[in-house]
């Protein structure tokens, strides 16, 4: 075996080593989670506005907006917004409290995003009921989840 | 202690909602990464925030390694009287952070 062949065959097989290595996470089934979360219940489709961009250049950093449909009285209220990504090494992003007393069920932040893919948002309003909304985003750089820096 | 920014206006309306947004100098580190000498940096985020007006509490936040470096967060209140802001937050490590903000009523 010639010098060069020798040397490129630890270059080669490196390649596939590394890509292995949770650079393209697949998809994970969010149902279970979902399920736990809604406590056992389905929850409806729809009455939630989620502002995220189409095509996320960077996925160390995707703002985001969640906007739920309801009066915030003391009565009828959002309990609880969850943010679900599904490619996410841990697919629950946040969970955020609210109450009679936020007025708006209205919350902005920014989030990671492993690679382009659905992210879902549950919201809990008060009576048990549950609400899901999801928004596919197209991520062009995921955030760096694996060993490099 | 840790750094943090916050801003909510001076004076708001009573009954009326109000934007407060915070942000937090944080890495959020996600305990996948590894450093220069090949071990791996272990997970260190924000993972509890609230945020109470006049001592009552409005808004709380669990946040994960989904969340970005530097967490900032924007949410809404509504002010029965005057008083303070006061966020509050901790992460794995156990250190804390605060903020406060006066407010009036207008």
């Amino acid at each position: 075996m010639k010098r060069r062949h020798f040397l490129a065959l630890p270059a080669l097989a490196a390649v596939p080593a590394r890509a292995q290595t949770g650079r393209f996470q697949p998809a994970q089934d969010v149902g279970p989670l979902v399920r736990k979360l809604a406590d056992g219940m389905a929850p409806a489709e729809g009455g939630i506005e989620v502002e995220l961009p189409q095509i996320a250049e960077n996925g160390n950093s995707v703002p985001m907006r969640i906007r739920v449909d309801s009066p915030m009285s003391a009565a009828d209220h959002v309990l609880a917004i969850h943010i679900i990504a599904e490619r996410n090494p841990r697919p629950l992003v946040a969970t955020f409290h609210l109450s009679a007393a936020s007025g708006k069920a209205e919350v902005s932040t920014r989030v990671r995003l492993a690679g382009t893919q659905k992210v879902r948002v549950l919201a809990e309003l008060s009576g048990k009921r549950f609400r899901i909304a999801q928004r596919d985003v197209l991520v062009t750089s995921a955030a760096c989840l694996d060993e490099s820096l | 202690m840790m750094i943090g920014r916050i801003q909510a206006p001076p004076t708001v309306r009573k009954g009326e909602p109000f934007e407060i947004k915070v942000l937090v100098q944080h890495p959020m580190e996600t305990g996948f990464r590894r450093g220069m000498n090949g071990q791996s940096i272990p997970m260190n985020v924000v993972n509890k925030l609230t945020c109470t007006l006049a001592g009552r509490e409005v808004f709380s936040a669990e946040l994960g390694s989904g969340v970005a470096a530097n967490p900032y967060l924007a949410f809404f209140a509504v002010a029965t009287q005057a008083g303070e802001i006061v966020v509050e937050w901790s992460d794995d490590r156990g250190e804390t952070g605060r903020l406060t903000a006066a407010f009036t009523l207008a």
